[in-house]
């Protein structure tokens, strides 16, 4: 614990601690944090993290929603990338129906699910070079980001609030030229990858930055909670996709990759590792893709085809009665678990029968990996705040919810 | 009368170099660095403004600056200290300003007749080739006078001048800072100074090498001395002789410019704006300008003190020599007779031969090529590298080029005293 | 002799009244030529959109005072180096033996000082 009450009469001076706001309105605090800061000198000696300036009452929307118009509200949780959430609250649900998604519609959720993680990492990656003053670092990512997000327009028809998917299914199917368009797409990335792991990996200004600055020891990262990136760089090799395979990640060949000491750099390295995981997976998934609908037949929960809605009154009913009424999911609550961008991310619904949620829960990863930030940040520089806050990754939008 | 043409000649001076160079490049830089960073991220930079459907490449984006910068509202936070929160900024870009007083863009301008001895021009008292030619051969060769034209002040003490005006240019950042009652600004007046006052170090020492070398303070003479040919051929630019004052001498100007990976006391990313968060219209302009004018300075200085300033390589007051045979020996009684010259002129002309004012010209847009090759190197540093920590910009001061340049001092008196 | 070498210095007053009435027009003259709107918010000291605590000119640590004497001490240093360093070459080895004591004594200060912390912040 940090004293702050130590002895601020150096040498016989008599100085003050300055208290300083960091936020909203800040440059590395995405406008939606605000910390209070104790500094003495430059040294932070004390730091109240302040979050809730997002906060749009998502969890409450939710109650007077069907549990399809959710997913529009997913995609403004983790916004770089909503296919992530779209896809653990379809899982969510689904499990609660009873109900199995197609094999080739778990193919390309996880082709898609890892598309976004990409997109989310190079995110994290190039806004860390930014935070740190290396603008050109943060636009080689933003390129290959870009190049990520066409890839997501092209197939989903929106490059952020994607909406893409559905209880039982998919919006739609893949582009028929998918498989092209990756493997340009991917070269490029992976020549971005090169040049970013060049320009940042080694370079000595760098590496004094993210060494040893944000420690974090795996006791204490696994008593506050935290996942994904953030726990896996103190040596923990917890990964949902690999422990509790969903989707079809348990028939893809993938590596884990873990860190030592915890700090900003292992982060880093871990990022920069699960991105060419992340292509390795769908490198894989693409070969194994099988043929077959993406939607199961289920017509509690799939919107019947369009000729069958306007030419037969059956068809006319169900598509009424789903969209009206909403899917009907059976009374009951779960928990369900995916491996988001920045850790687990949860959902944790309730049922009461009807077409609209009773409850949705949001266990999100940033809320939990910003937990120890004052343990963090306190005791080291003002300056470490901000890489230690761009390794955390937290955005705004899951925090708020 | 003669001080009345001297006021007008400085005047002169001042106005070309002062404002139609220095302050065009300074402000030019706005956009160069801008275009410059867009050429290194794939990107277009700035290409939107324009006049009648004309767009110049951008270059209206410099105009469309200033107007924007006068244009908008001056305010001062209410518990700022007004006189000193209007000064600062004048006194950063007056330093900025007055600095380029040493920088010399070409040799005095010989009034007589120009020849190269050794590496070096010396200014002899006829009027041309002509008037040698019909000169006694036994009378004593006398030296004409020379006018530092394209130089403001020939001083003999330029350097100390540079060291005492980069002094003085801590005190618009750090009383910028303070003045702006904000903490913001405080906290990056606080880092200014504490940087630059210990930059200021490692940059003095780091040139005094260079002042064992070349025996003089005065910058245009050390121009002069590096076209010296070291054995015969290379020409003795300071980079050759004191390689290693050069990378410590960048680093320190710098980090004095406090430009990235220097750039603590703005860090956009921690302190908002640093310094001048608290400064808008013109004011927030001038601080970016002197910012610019800067890198100019950093640039030119480099260039004249390591990378033969003026100089053209082999490029001597009567032409190109190529070796330090073809040019005139050292006077074997310490001055030259007018015989031995007309021998040289007769027998052993330069390589090339070229007019005393082309020579002049080239020089200047040699110079003028160089500080630009310095000012892109500074850009390419500025959008390559992440910034440092303030305790690291201490360590890497005190720590590192401190005890360096003591080591380089050393090294080089060393050799100086073992090599003569 | 005193005429001659004033001369070489009135280029630097020109320049010096230049540069100052560039800059003083510039502080002074362009603030009248913007719109000028009042507001309390604005006038307010930037703290990212929250109220200030505190005040911003209290007694801040910064350490700064070691900086500022350590900087006195090595920049008094540069002032003899300086003077030296320029008729170094006609000192000879006499000169050399010289600066290497007074550097030598100078060096020993700057080691002590790291070993006892005055180089370190944090």
């Amino acid at each position: 614990m940090v004293d702050t009450n130590h002895d601020m009469d150096t040498a016989g001076i008599h100085t003050a601690p300055m208290l300083l706001n960091m936020g909203p309105s800040h440059p590395a605090m995405h406008g939606t944090v605000r910390m209070v800061l104790t500094l003495d000198g430059e040294t932070v000696i004390k730091c109240d993290a302040e979050i809730g300036y997002l906060h749009r009452g998502f969890e409450k929307e939710c109650e007077h929603s069907t549990w399809t118009q959710v997913f529009p509200y997913t995609d403004r949780l983790n916004y770089v990338s909503p296919l992530l959430n779209n896809f653990g609250f379809a899982l969510a649900v689904e499990k609660l129906l009873e109900i199995e998604a197609t094999p080739r519609c778990n193919y390309i959720r996880t082709i898609m699910g890892e598309v976004a993680r990409l997109s989310d990492h190079l995110t994290c990656m190039g806004a860390g070079s930014l935070e740190l003053g290396g603008f050109s670092g943060f636009l080689y990512a933003i390129e290959a980001r870009e190049l990520v997000w066409d890839l997501i327009e092209e197939v989903t028809g929106a490059r952020l609030t994607v909406s893409y998917g559905r209880i039982g299914g998919l919006k739609n199917d893949l582009t028929a030229d998918f498989a092209e368009r990756w493997k340009v797409v991917r070269e490029r990335v992976l020549r971005i990858w090169e040049d970013i792991n060049r320009l940042l990996t080694k370079n000595r200004i760098f590496l004094d930055r993210m060494e040893g600055t944000g420690v974090i020891s795996q006791a204490d990262a696994i008593s506050y909670g935290l996942t994904g990136p953030m726990l896996r760089s103190t040596g923990v090799d917890y990964d949902i996709r690999k422990d509790k395979p969903y989707f079809a990640y348990g028939e893809l060949d993938f590596d884990v990759p873990v860190g030592t000491r915890g700090d900003n750099y292992d982060r880093y390295l871990v990022r920069l590792e699960e991105i060419r995981q992340s292509i390795r997976i769908i490198d894989q998934a693409l070969l194994k893709l099988p043929d077959g609908p993406v939607n199961c037949d289920d017509p509690r929960v799939v919107l019947p085809e369009k000729e069958r809605v306007y030419n037969s009154i059956e068809g006319m009913i169900n598509h009424f009665k789903l969209v009206f009424e909403g899917i009907q999911v059976p009374a009951g609550e779960i928990y369900s678990y995916t491996e988001g961008g920045n850790g687990e991310l949860g959902y944790y619904i309730v049922s009461n029968g009807t077409g609209k949620p009773w409850k949705v829960s949001i266990r999100s990863p940033s809320f939990y990996n910003m937990c120890p930030i004052s343990k963090f940040v306190e005791g080291g520089m003002v300056a470490d705040i901000i890489p230690t806050f761009d390794t955390i990754n937290m955005i705004g939008g899951e925090i708020d919810r | 009368m003669t001080l009345l043409i001297e006021f007008a000649i400085a005047l002169l001076k001042v106005l070309v170099i002062v404002f139609g160079f220095v302050m065009a490049l300074g402000s030019l830089m706005t956009l160069t660095e801008r275009k410059y960073s867009a050429f290194m991220q794939k990107r277009w930079g700035p290409i939107r403004a324009e006049v009648l459907g004309f767009r110049f490449g951008g270059l209206l984006h410099l105009v469309a600056d200033g107007v924007k910068m006068i244009l908008k509202e001056d305010f001062i936070p209410s518990g700022a200290n007004r006189n000193i929160h209007t000064i600062a900024p004048a006194m950063g870009l007056f330093t900025a300003m007055v600095i380029f007083a040493i920088i010399p863009f070409a040799d005095a301008w010989c009034t007589g007749l120009a020849l190269p001895v050794e590496g070096m021009d010396l200014c002899f008292g006829f009027d041309d080739a002509e008037a040698l030619q019909s000169a006694q051969p036994a009378a004593v060769a006398t030296f004409a006078p020379t006018h530092p034209y394209f130089q403001i002040a020939d001083l003999n003490a330029g350097l100390l001048y540079m060291f005492a005006i980069t002094g003085i240019g801590v005190y618009g950042t750090a009383l910028g800072g303070w003045a702006s009652n904000s903490k913001y600004s405080l906290l990056g007046g606080l880092r200014a100074s504490a940087q630059m006052i210990s930059y200021e170090v490692s940059m003095g020492l780091s040139l005094a090498g260079l002042l064992m070398v070349y025996g003089t303070l005065d910058v245009n003479e050390m121009v002069r001395e590096q076209g010296a040919l070291l054995w015969g051929t290379v020409p003795m630019w300071g980079i050759l002789v004191q390689p290693f004052a050069f990378f410590l001498f960048l680093t320190a100007s710098i980090a004095e410019s406090k430009r990235a990976p220097f750039d603590m006391p703005e860090a956009e990313s921690e302190l908002v704006a640093g310094y001048f968060t608290e400064y808008s219209a013109m004011k927030f302009g001038i601080f970016s300008l002197s910012e610019f004018v800067m890198v100019v300075f950093i640039g030119a200085i480099c260039a004249t003190l390591f990378f033969g300033g003026w100089q053209v390589p082999w490029l001597y007051a009567d032409g190109f020599h190529f070796s330090g045979d073809s040019m005139l020996a050292a006077a074997s009684g310490g001055a030259w007779t007018a015989g031995e010259l007309q021998s040289y002129v007769q027998a052993s002309t330069p390589d090339i031969a070229l007019p005393y004012g082309l020579v002049v010209f080239l020089r200047i847009g040699c110079f003028l090529t160089k500080i630009i090759l310095m000012i892109a190197l500074q850009l390419q540093i500025r959008w390559t590298l992440p910034r440092f920590r303030y305790d690291q910009i201490m360590f890497l001061g005190w720590k590192i080029l401190l005890p360096a340049s003591l080591i380089n001092l050393f090294i080089t008196a060393l050799a100086i005293l073992l090599l003569r | 002799m005193g005429a001659a070498v004033l001369v070489e210095y009135i280029p630097l007053m020109v320049l010096f009244a230049l540069a100052l009435a560039v800059v003083l027009a510039i502080v002074f003259v362009t603030p009248l030529v913007g719109p000028k709107k009042y507001s309390e918010e604005k006038m307010d000291a930037f703290e990212c959109g929250s109220d200030p605590i505190g005040q911003a000119r209290s007694r801040f640590s910064v350490k700064f005072y070691l900086i500022a004497i350590t900087f006195i001490v090595f920049d008094v240093e540069a002032v003899f180096v300086i003077p030296w360093a320029v008729i170094f070459q006609d000192l000879g080895w006499y000169g050399f033996g010289v600066m290497s004591f007074f550097l030598a004594i100078l060096t020993l200060g700057l080691v002590y000082e790291w070993k006892s912390g005055g180089l370190e912040w944090d």
